[in-house]
C-alpha cells in the first residue's frame, strides 16, 4: 500500500507541482488538495508548498491559514499527522501558530534566488530522520519575506529542545535569527523550513539532489510506523 | 452632459471634436468620417485615436514589416506566424511552442517597477491567449551611463518589477540582458520574452465566431488605468467627490494573473473556449475590434455589464482603460453556465458583455444607447499606413569612416597593459557579473529550468518523461546597429542563433522587439528600414521565420535617438536535454579549441567602449553560411559528446568568453596564442561566427576531424587547466583576481 | 459617516528594514535631522452599521486574529469622523 502524500494549493501557491514531482520520486503517492476542500482524502502527510498564496496580501500566509483545508491541518496536526511548510508554507504554519515565530521581509530588502548551504540539525522530525546528524546539504532558496524571527526566550526554547531542523551556513540570506532556515514543533511532526528542498531532487535542475531526503524521511517515518 | 450616442452624432455633424488632443491628424479625421458616413461618435473616435496611434497601428512601420511574411523561409514547423497574439512553432513529439519579445519602454521611464511588472503582465497575457501555459520569462534590458543618478532610480525599479511581477506569477526567468549606454539615459528599454507551452490541438486563436456566442470579460474589475486621452471626452469638470482624471500608470497585480492562468487553462482544458484575446493596449476597443475582425460576424457589446473598480468611469473611459489582468473569450452559449463555474472556483471574476452577430458591425451600448457603430476592421486593421521619408544620415559616411585601427586608437602593448586591458574589461559594468540582478529572479520554478543565465542559452524541458526541451536567447548591439543598421541587425540574430546552437540546440523560428526612436526623422527612419531588411534577408538565409514581434518608436529624448536597438529572440529545440552543453570549463585536461576565424575587427567593440569610449568604423563582417556551418558543428558536437562546454563569442571577444567560462566552471586554462596572430588581436577582435569549446582528450580526433570534413577551422589555443587563464608569454591572471574585479560591480555602482 | 482605522506597526524590537531603507534615503533627497523612520500599515473600514462599542469589539478582534500578526506586530484602533 503506497504512502500517500496531500499538496495543498491554495490560489497563488507556485511550488504545488514541484512537491508533487518530488514526492513521487521518493516513492510515494502525491495527493492533491484543495484549499475550499475540508478533506484530505485519508493522506498520511501533508506539504504546504512553497508559492505566494493570496500574493501574499495583508501578510504572507496570513489569509490562506484561515482556508477550509487548514481547519483540518490544524487539527489533525495537534494530533501527530505530519506536515511539511516549505518558504510559504512555513509563513502559513506560524501564522497558524502550528510554529512559534514569524517571518519578515528580508533585510537586505530583496528577493533572493540562491543555492544554499544548509546544515541539518535535527534529525528525529518526521520529516529530516533520512539525514546524517549535521549533514551539510545545498538546497535553493528563493524569497523575499523568509526573515525567521522570535524572541528571545523562543528561540532559547528552540535551540534548548533541539528544535532547530536547519542552519544557514556560509551566508545568511535574509536575515534570519540565529541562522535559523528551519524549525519543528515540540512534537516533531511539524516542521517549517525557508529554502526549497523539492527544487534538489534532480541533477539536472537542481544544484544538488540533497533535497530529496525530506522526502526520503516521511517515507521512512510512515512505512516503519 | 448629452450622452454622445450614434443618433446624436448623427444629427449633429458639425459639434466640435477634440481629435488633435486626441492624438489624430486632421487627414486621419476625415477618413474616420468618411469610413463611417458621418461624424464619430465620442466613443468611437476614442477607439480609432488609440487604435490608430502608433503603438497599436504600427503605422509606420507596416510597410516595412511586410518584408518578414515576403522573405520568410518555408519552415514546416511555423503553426502560426504574424498576425496572432505570439507565433506558435512545433517541437515536435506533438507539442507546440508559443513565443513573443515585447517592449514596454516609455512606461518603465515613468515608473520602473509598475512599468516592467506589467510588461512582463502584457506579454505573459498574450502567450497565454495563444493556449499554452506560460513557461518562464527573459527580460532584455538597457539603461543609461552605469555611474548617472537617474540610473539608480531606473534599475532597481525595473528589476524588482520585473522580478516583483514574474516570481508571484511563478515563472522561471531564465535569461535575458543587462546593457549600459548613455544613448539609452531618458529611454530605458525594458523588452519581455514570454514562452508557454502546449499540444498542438490547444492552439487558440484571436476570432470571434459563430452568431449567438457570448463575449465574456474575466479576470480583474476595470478603473481608471493608463485611460490617458479618454478623459478628455468625458468633459465633466472636475471635482473632488471623483478619484482624479489624471491618466493613471497601470498598476499590476501579479495574483489576479496567477489566477487568471489557472483558470484559463482549466477553461481550454474543458474546450469551453472558441476564441480568446487578451487586453492590453487600448482595452476593450482592441480586444473587442480585433476578435470581431478575426471572426466572421459582427459582435454587439453592452457596456453596462462591465465590472467597474470605478464607478465614475464614462463609457469612453470604460473603453480605453488599460486596467491589467483581463482576457475576452468567445464562448458558445451551452457552455457558458461552466465557463463561469470555472471561474468562480478560482474567484475570478467572469461576466458576460455581449455577444457574436450576424451582421458585420461592432455595436456598443451604454445605457440602453448605442455609442459606437463601426465595421471592426477599419478600427483595428484598416488604420493609417504611412511611408515615412527614410535617408542614409548625412553622419554615417564619418562614423563608418572612423574605424578603430591600431594608429586611431592606442592599442595595450606587451602583457602587463593585456593583463590590465583584461581586468578593465571584465569589470566594466557591460561585461560584469550580472547576479545583483537576476538573482532576484526565481530560476527554479516549475522545476524545469535546464539552464539559465549566465548560460548562452534558457533551456526548458518540456516532456519529463522524453527529455524533450527548448532553448532561448535574446541579443541586440545598439552600438554595432547604429555604425550599420542592416549588418547589426544580421548581427543580433546571428548571436541569438549562435547562443542557442551552442548549448546544444537547433534554431527554428525568431521575434524581434525593434527599438528605434522618432520615424519622423528621416534618420532614424533609415535605421528602421535598413534593420528590417537585414534581419528579414537573414532569417531568410538561416532558414528561421519571424513569427511575431513587436515595435517600439519614439525612443528619444528631444533630438538624440538611442542607438538603433533591434532585439532578436531565437527558439531552438534539443531532443534530450540531459545532452545540453554549459559554459563551464569544469574538467581539468580537456582541451580549449577556438573556432571560426579571428581578424582584426573592433568597430563596436566593447574594449573601444571601455578603453577610449569610442563608436565608430563597422561592425564584424558577417559570413551567414559561416554561422550555419558553426551552428551545425556545435549542435552535433554537443548531441555526440565530442565537446563538454561551448561558449559562443560576442562583446568582450574571446578573452571576455574564457573569462567566463573559467569562472563558471571553475577552472582556470593555459592558453597560448597561435602563429601569426596578434595577441591583442586574438583576446580582443569581437569577429563573428566563433565559439570556444573545451574537448575531451578522448573525443580530440572524432571532433577536429568533424571540424575538417566540414571546413570549419578549428585552432587548439590551450588546455584547461590550474587555477589562473595564462596567456603563455603574455601574462597569468589567477581567477580569484579576475573573479573579484568581475564580480560585484553592479552593486557597487548602485550602493 | 464614521469610518475606522487601523493602524498596525511593527514591534519596536523587531527589524524594520523599509523604514531604515527610507531613513537612509531621506537626507539624500534633502530631508535631514530625521532620526529614525518605522513604516507600518493603515488599514481604512468603512463599516455598514453604526461604530459602537459592539462593532469596536469585533474590530479589536479582527484586528488582533487578523489585520495584525500579535507575534511581531502592535496595533491601535480609533474612530475616524470624515
Amino acid at each position: 500500500m503506497s504512502v500517500r502524500i496531500g499538496v495543498v494549493t491554495f490560489p497563488g501557491s507556485l511550488d504545488d507541482r514541484d512537491a508533487q514531482r518530488a514526492v513521487r520520486l521518493a516513492g510515494a503517492e502525491p495527493v492533491a488538495l484543495w484549499h475550499r476542500d475540508q478533506d484530505l482524502h485519508q493522506v498520511d502527510a501533508v506539504v504546504l508548498p512553497g508559492g505566494f498564496s493570496y500574493g501574499d496580501y495583508l501578510r504572507c500566509g496570513a489569509i490562506s491559514r484561515f482556508s477550509p483545508v487548514m481547519e483540518t491541518i490544524i487539527a489533525q496536526a495537534k494530533v501527530g499527522l505530519p506536515v511539511l511548510g516549505i518558504c510559504n508554507g512555513f509563513q502559513i504554519l506560524c501564522e497558524s501558530h502550528l510554529l512559534p515565530g514569524a517571518l519578515t521581509r528580508n533585510d537586505n530588502l530583496h528577493f533572493v534566488c540562491r543555492d544554499q548551504k544548509l546544515r541539518i540539525e535535527n534529525t528525529t522530525s518526521a520529516w529530516t530522520n533520512a539525514y546524517v546528524p549535521n549533514a551539510e546539504i545545498v538546497v535553493p532558496l528563493k524569497n523575499g519575506e523568509g526573515g525567521f524571527v522570535a524572541d528571545e526566550r523562543t528561540l532559547d526554547e528552540l535551540e534548548a529542545e533541539g528544535r532547530v531542523v536547519a542552519r544557514y551556513l556560509d551566508v545568511n540570506p535574509n536575515g534570519s535569527y540565529r541562522d535559523i532556515a528551519g524549525i519543528s514543533n515540540a512534537a516533531g511532526n511539524v516542521v517549517g523550513l525557508m529554502p526549497h528542498p523539492e527544487h534538489a531532487i534532480e541533477p539536472l535542475t537542481g544544484p544538488s539532489t540533497e533535497g530529496l531526503g525530506f522526502f526520503a524521511s516521511i517515507l521512512k517515518q510512515l512505512v516503519s510506523a | 452632459m448629452t450622452l454622445d450616442t450614434v443618433k446624436h452624432a448623427t444629427s449633429t455633424p458639425d459639434a466640435e471634436q477634440p481629435w488633435a488632443a486626441l492624438g489624430l491628424k486632421a487627414d486621419e479625421y476625415a477618413r474616420i468620417r468618411e469610413i463611417l458616413g458621418r461624424r464619430p461618435t465620442g466613443a468611437e473616435l476614442a477607439m480609432y485615436s488609440v487604435m490608430w496611434s502608433e503603438h497599436c497601428s504600427y503605422k509606420s512601420s507596416k510597410v516595412h514589416l511586410k518584408q518578414f511574411g515576403e522573405k520568410a523561409p518555408a519552415n514546416d514547423a511555423m503553426l502560426v506566424g504574424i498576425g496572432e497574439n505570439a507565433g506558435v512553432v512545433d517541437v515536435g513529439q506533438g507539442y507546440a511552442v508559443t513565443f513573443k519579445i515585447e517592449s514596454h519602454n516609455h512606461p518603465s521611464y515613468v515608473e520602473p517597477y509598475q512599468g516592467a511588472a506589467t510588461g512582463i503582465g502584457g506579454i505573459v497575457r498574450d502567450i497565454l491567449a495563444m493556449g499554452a501555459r506560460p513557461v518562464a520569462v527573459m527580460d532584455p534590458l538597457r539603461f543609461g551611463a552605469p555611474d548617472h543618478p537617474d540610473t539608480r532610480r531606473v534599475l532597481p525599479g525595473i528589476v524588482a518589477g520585473i522580478g516583483g511581477y514574474g516570481n508571484c506569477l511563478g515563472l522561471p526567468n531564465i535569461g535575458g540582458e543587462v546593457v549600459f549606454d548613455a544613448c539609452y539615459q531618458g529611454n530605458p528599454l525594458v523588452n519581455a520574452l514570454c514562452v508557454g507551452v502546449m499540444r498542438h490541438e490547444d492552439i487558440h486563436l484571436a476570432q470571434a465566431s459563430g452568431p449567438g456566442n457570448k463575449v465574456i470579460l474575466y479576470g480583474a474589475r476595470t478603473g481608471g488605468d493608463g485611460i490617458g486621452g479618454a478623459s478628455i471626452l468625458a468633459s465633466e469638470t472636475f471635482d473632488g467627490s471623483k478619484p482624479t482624471k489624471r491618466p493613471a500608470v497601470q498598476v499590476g497585480d501579479p495574483f489576479q494573473e496567477k489566477l487568471l492562468i489557472e483558470c484559463t487553462l482549466e477553461l481550454f482544458r474543458e474546450q469551453l473556449v472558441s476564441g480568446i484575446q487578451d487586453f492590453g493596449a487600448a482595452g476593450l476597443s482592441c480586444a473587442t475590434s480585433e476578435l470581431a475582425s478575426g471572426g466572421s460576424g459582427g459582435m454587439r457589446v453592452e457596456l453596462d455589464n462591465v465590472p467597474l473598480r470605478d464607478n465614475t468611469l464614462s463609457p469612453e473611459e470604460i473603453l480605453m482603460s488599460e486596467s491589467q489582468e483581463r482576457m475576452c473569450a468567445i464562448v458558445e452559449p451551452g457552455k457558458v453556465d461552466r465557463f463561469l463555474e470555472i471561474c468562480e472556483k478560482w474567484d475570478v471574476i467572469a461576466t458576460v458583455i455581449g455577444e457574436v452577430t450576424d451582421g458585420d458591425r461592432l455595436e456598443i451600448f451604454w445605457h440602453g444607447e448605442q455609442i459606437v457603430d463601426v465595421l471592426p476592421r477599419t478600427v483595428a486593421h484598416d488604420g493609417p499606413v504611412l511611408n515615412r521619408p527614410f535617408a542614409r544620415p548625412s553622419w554615417q559616411d564619418a562614423l563608418q569612416a572612423d574605424v578603430p585601427t591600431a594608429e586611431r586608437l592606442k592599442r595595450p602593448a606587451g602583457g602587463d597593459e593585456l593583463r590590465a586591458a583584461v581586468l578593465a574589461l571584465v569589470g566594466s559594468p557591460n561585461q560584469a557579473d550580472k547576479s545583483w540582478i537576476t538573482s532576484q529572479y526565481d530560476r527554479y520554478v516549475l522545476g524545469n529550468t535546464v539552464l539559465s543565465t549566465p548560460e548562452d542559452s534558457g533551456m526548458i524541458r518540456i516532456d519529463e518523461d522524453s527529455n524533450l526541451g527548448v532553448a532561448i536567447a535574446t541579443d541586440g548591439n545598439g552600438r554595432y546597429a547604429k555604425l550599420d543598421p542592416y549588418t547589426g541587425a544580421q548581427l543580433a540574430l546571428a548571436e541569438a542563433y549562435r547562443n542557442v546552437a551552442a548549448t546544444g540546440a537547433k534554431p527554428l523560428a525568431v521575434s524581434d522587439c525593434l527599438n528605434f526612436g522618432s520615424p519622423e526623422d528621416p534618420d532614424v527612419m533609415w535605421q528602421f528600414v535598413e534593420a528590417t531588411r537585414g534581419l528579414a534577408d537573414a532569417c531568410q538565409i538561416l532558414g528561421t521565420p519571424v513569427t511575431g514581434g513587436n515595435v517600439s518608436l519614439y525612443n528619444q529624448t528631444g533630438t538624440v535617438a538611442i542607438h538603433p536597438t533591434p532585439v532578436v529572440a531565437v527558439l531552438g529545440v534539443i531532443d534530450d536535454v540531459n545532452r545540453r552543453t554549459p559554459i563551464g570549463f569544469a574538467e581539468e585536461g580537456q582541451l580549449v579549441y577556438l573556432l571560426g576565424d579571428t581578424a582584426d575587427e573592433f568597430g563596436g567593440s566593447a574594449w573601444t567602449q571601455v578603453a577610449h569610449d569610442h563608436l565608430g568604423g563597422l561592425p564584424p563582417r558577417l559570413d551567414l553560411e559561416r554561422e550555419r556551418l558553426l551552428a551545425e558543428v556545435l549542435i552535433a558536437g554537443s548531441r555526440d559528446g565530442m565537446v563538454d562546454a561551448a561558449h559562443d563569442l560576442s562583446d568582450g571577444g574571446l578573452i571576455q568568453a574564457l573569462a567566463e567560462s573559467c569562472l563558471r566552471g571553475g577552472k582556470g586554462a593555459r592558453l597560448v596564442v597561435p602563429d601569426g596572430i596578434d595577441p591583442f588581436v586574438l583576446l580582443f577582435s569581437e569577429s563573428a561566427g566563433r565559439a570556444v569549446v573545451s574537448v575531451p582528450r578522448s573525443e580530440e580526433l572524432r571532433f577536429t576531424e568533424m571540424c575538417g570534413v566540414r571546413g570549419l577551422p578549428a585552432t587548439r589555443i590551450g588546455v584547461v587547466d590550474g587555477d589562473a587563464i595564462d596567456l603563455q608569454g603574455e601574462f597569468t591572471l589567477p581567477l580569484a583576481e579576475l573573479r573579484a574585479a568581475h564580480t560585484g560591480v553592479i552593486e557597487a555602482l548602485l550602493a | 459617516m464614521a469610518r475606522v482605522v487601523v493602524d498596525v506597526m511593527l514591534k519596536p524590537e523587531i527589524l524594520d528594514p523599509q523604514g531604515q531603507a527610507v531613513q537612509r534615503a531621506l537626507p539624500r533627497l534633502g530631508f535631514p535631522g530625521i532620526a529614525d523612520v518605522r513604516q507600518g500599515k493603515r488599514f481604512e473600514l468603512e463599516l455598514e452599521g453604526p461604530v459602537d462599542e459592539a462593532a469596536l469589539a469585533r474590530i479589536r478582534e479582527a484586528a488582533e486574529t487578523f489585520l495584525a500578526n500579535t507575534v511581531i506586530e502592535d496595533f491601535t484602533v480609533r474612530v475616524e469622523e470624515q
